[in-house]
């Protein structure tokens, strides 16, 4: 791509360009409306993607939305963000006889559509008195909440940020997912008469026990938290971002030119460090590398993510380890030490343990360091909520999503286990809907044997 | 490369593409141009007395996204003066002797009227005259086009008109806005035509717009039927083709049209009977460059069949059309899907279980893989869920022996008439 040094802005606009009308047309006639698809079943939403397609080549736009946006309350997020080529796309049977239909740029098409006209899709159901409150406004708790108020429930969620939206508010970089897609989205859940109170912390601004005592059931959709430290020497110097932090900035303040000609390496390799890197590119940095202990067998970012980041320029460095940073006299990041590894045995998760290669070291000038090697839990909130977990990760029945306190249900990240790969906005949408299914169901269970 | 010229009634032309009467042989300019680019022959916008004409006169029909499935017209015969049009007639005929130039007439259905534009036309060098009995649109309100040519009396008296002073061959192009074409086609024959073609086009409104609710095309908010025309009529055309050629008292050559956009529909005109194909819509679609492809198209496949003219394609398939009683009741297919083909969109599964016999069944092998299955005894060899298929080669229909020995309708109630007349006479 074309970096502009001078216009830093026009590096953040969306990549991708919508489909045209005609485009759209025709792609949307070459689907063959297969029957139980298995784009159906390859979606985590279950979205009947044949009907929405459909809906498109007959001219039925607002159908076409409505269709998509019921199976998935973040679908037009979806749209940009999901990997589908391993989702939908990959499952089209036109892969076995010409090529499939560009299922994730329909659904755009259709999204952005509902997006500019502003229509809307859902009205909240009739009331049925029962409240309940949603931690967390990511894809998993707008999903939660916009089923639970379809159903008649008073929905009021709590959100830390300023904003709502979470992961796709203030966690995908701008030119891959904009952020009036993710507030459009939002807007979608407000409009159904859920509450969102924004900059309000649960555990700090309301407490747990709170919520507790006051609503009928509660949904923990907290996702994670910061990037853990990486534990080495010199991390805490000027230079050293947090990757979702770093990521947060471009979305939410003036972008700066303060990375402009600099030299950025990126330690990771799953999304949130291809974005990372990206972004750094984008910002006008003159090299960008992302340093990975395994190799990339082992990468978890997504294929297309990868590709994305060669074609920005960003280079990878495979097998390599960051042992030390070095600052200056003023504390400035100028060079990082690293460490080769090889891969051993598998470990738990079933990928190769990278182990150093003693002696490997080498040192590389360098002037900003992106940390993007997972996420934190939200330890502290969990265990106010008095919820049993594995190491951060709240345990679930995964038959209904209810934790070890059956008013409590958790979906999306903050039940993303180990070892699964990279966790997909679509999968915590379809978390939320089913959570609030198993609340209703709940809920009304309570009603029927209490009566 | 075998010899692509036809000899329809004594017009001769280098192969059996020739223009219709429509608004690419509206002038010597246009017909020029297509006979550079290689047409066999042009049947010449229809002359008569120049008429008015409307702005917006076209519509097509779009289907799934493919423009001009079908195409509507509600213009009429020339605007032009009948001495510019014989003017350019003359010397395209002039420039290019060897193709056939055909010139298409319409006047009130009066003798003098008939017989003073035949010699008209005659004497600047046609080829062959072809009488419009079938404009639907415009015309006929004035008596002339499909309301003479849905009178079977009207076509007759009109083609004996023109026979009386006509010097070259006559065709007697017919209206496919009735209900058995075969009438007028007698008529025609009856009334001494060399020759007859069809289909001219059939009454149609082609869509209403959605946001105004006017009609589609329309004229200062107002609309009128027009005439339907191109690829979604072959089907139409095809049959009224074969039912003429299979008749036993029409035993004139036919010039074939409607829907032919390419050699393909050429070939089974002409194996249902036709003796050359004029085609009109196509080049409206893609200009008069598309005869390049069915030249070689055709040459190609008669090549490929060891034919050596296309002469001998004429009414191969004739005998193989007839009516349903005749059908053996005893023949069988029976879908067939090949697994290693099928993509597994069960298109065909939904298509049989909703709308016809019910008789795919979704199973999963040892290996858990899903595959359709057609119980053959209950499949009636509809073709459905073969046409539904996307794939070429998922699914084949396949014929099954059958114990019994072949049996049509009209045998059987033969046979049963036959029994009971046997029973009488025992009783």
């Amino acid at each position: 791509m074309n970096i502009s040094l001078f216009d830093l802005e026009k590096n953040f606009q969306e990549v991708e360009p919508g489909l045209t009308d005609r485009e759209a047309i025709e792609e949307a006639n070459r689907c063959l409306y297969c029957y139980d698809a298995p784009c159906i079943k390859a979606c985590p939403t279950g979205i009947d993607i044949p009907a929405f397609i459909k809906k498109i080549a007959s001219g039925n736009l607002k159908g076409s939305a409505k269709t998509i946006m019921l199976s998935n309350p973040v679908g037009a997020s979806c749209a940009r963000v999901c990997p589908t080529e391993e989702l939908c796309e990959g499952a089209c049977v036109l892969n076995h006889s010409t090529k499939p239909i560009m299922i994730g740029n329909l659904q755009r098409y259709a999204t952005d559509w509902a997006i500019r006209n502003e229509a809307v899709l859902f009205q909240s159901g009739k009331q049925n008195g029962k409240t309940v409150a949603v931690v967390g406004s990511g894809p998993a708790g707008l999903s939660a909440a916009r089923e639970l108020a379809r159903m008649g429930y008073k929905v009021t969620i709590f959100e830390a940020e300023k904003e709502a939206g979470g992961l796709n508010t203030y966690g995908i970089v701008s030119f891959r997912l904009p952020q009036n897609i993710s507030f459009w989205e939002v807007n979608q859940v407000k409009s159904l008469g859920v509450e969102i109170r924004t900059n309000t912390r649960v555990g700090k601004d309301v407490l747990a026990k709170e919520l507790l005592d006051s609503y009928d059931a509660v949904v923990l959709a907290v996702g994670m938290g910061k990037v853990p430290m990486l534990g080495i020497e010199g991390e805490d110097l000027d230079g050293v971002y947090d990757a979702i932090e770093f990521i947060k900035e471009t979305k939410t303040k003036q972008l700066t030119d303060k990375l402009v000609g600099k030299k950025v390496v990126v330690i990771g390799a799953g999304n949130t460090a291809i974005d990372g890197a990206t972004c750094s590119v984008r910002l006008g940095a003159e090299n960008v590398k992302i340093l990975y202990r395994r190799t990339k067998e082992e990468m978890t970012a997504y294929d297309f993510e990868y590709e994305f980041a060669k074609q920005d320029g960003v280079e990878f460095r495979w097998l390599t380890a960051p042992k030390r940073i070095i600052g200056d006299e003023n504390g400035k990041v100028t060079h990082i030490e690293c460490i080769r590894m090889k891969l051993g045995e598998p470990d738990q998760d079933g990928r190769r343990r990278p182990i150093p290669i003693e002696g490997s070291e080498f040192i590389m000038p360098v002037d900003v360091v992106i940390k993007a090697i997972g996420q934190t839990r939200h330890l502290n909130l969990i265990e106010e909520f008095g919820l049993e977990h594995n190491g951060g990760v709240v345990k679930v029945d995964p038959k209904n999503y209810q934790t070890s306190n059956k008013k409590v249900f958790a979906c999306g990240d903050v039940i993303f286990g180990k070892g699964q790969g990279e966790a997909m906005v679509v999968t915590a949408a379809k978390q939320g809907k089913e959570s609030a299914y198993a609340i209703h169901q709940y809920l009304t269970q309570a009603v029927s044997e209490t009566a | 490369m075998a010899d692509l010229s036809i000899n329809l009634a004594g017009i001769k032309s280098p192969n059996p593409f020739w223009l219709a009467s429509a608004p690419p042989t509206n002038s010597g300019y246009q017909v020029q141009r297509a006979f550079e680019a290689g047409w066999g022959g042009a049947v010449w916008k229809t002359l008569g007395e120049p008429i008015l004409n409307v702005s917006s006169r076209f519509a097509a029909v779009s289907f799934n996204g493919q423009r001009v499935a079908g195409f509507n017209n509600i213009e009429l015969i020339t605007d032009r003066p009948l001495e510019v049009n014989l003017k350019e007639i003359y010397e395209t005929k002039k420039r290019f002797p060897d193709r056939a130039l055909v010139a298409s007439l319409m006047v009130e259905p009066k003798r003098e009227k008939w017989h003073e534009i035949v010699k008209r036309v005659e004497d600047v060098g046609v080829d062959g005259l072809e009488l419009n009995f079938g404009c639907p649109h415009g015309m006929a309100e004035r008596g002339m086009g499909s309301a003479s040519g849905q009178v079977p009396e009207l076509v007759e008296k009109q083609t004996y008109w023109v026979k009386e002073v006509a010097q070259t061959p006559v065709i007697v192009k017919l209206t496919p806005n009735i209900t058995d074409i075969t009438a007028t086609a007698e008529a025609a024959v009856q009334g001494g035509a060399d020759a007859i073609s069809m289909i001219n086009t059939i009454n149609s409104l082609a869509g209403v717009d959605l946001d105004t609710w006017n009609t589609i095309p329309h004229v200062a908010g107002k609309g009128a039927h027009g005439g339907y025309c191109g690829p979604a009529v072959k089907p139409i055309a095809l049959n009224m083709v074969a039912e003429c050629a299979r008749h036993p008292r029409i035993n004139v050559p036919i010039s074939g049209m409607g829907g032919v956009s390419s050699w393909r529909e050429a070939v089974e005109f002409m194996l249902m009977g036709a003796t050359g194909v004029q085609v009109c819509t196509a080049v409206m679609h893609h200009g008069f460059r598309i005869i390049e492809d069915m030249i070689e198209g055709l040459n190609h496949y008669l090549d490929e069949k060891g034919i050596v003219s296309v002469m001998d394609l004429v009414g191969k398939s004739v005998h193989k059309y007839s009516d349903w009683g005749n059908l053996d009741l005893n023949y069988k297919v029976a879908a067939r899907i090949n697994t290693d083909v099928c993509i597994n969109c069960n298109k065909c599964y939904i298509a049989c279980e909703d709308a016809s016999h019910q008789c795919i069944d979704r199973l999963t092998d040892e290996n858990g893989k899903e595959y359709l299955k057609v119980r053959e005894d209950d499949c009636v060899g509809c073709n459905l869920c073969s046409i539904v298929c996307p794939v070429d080669g998922a699914i084949d229909m396949v014929e099954i022996p059958s114990e019994q020995p072949p049996m049509t309708w009209n045998e059987r109630q033969a046979a049963i008439g036959a029994l009971v007349s046997c029973n009488v006479d025992v009783k």
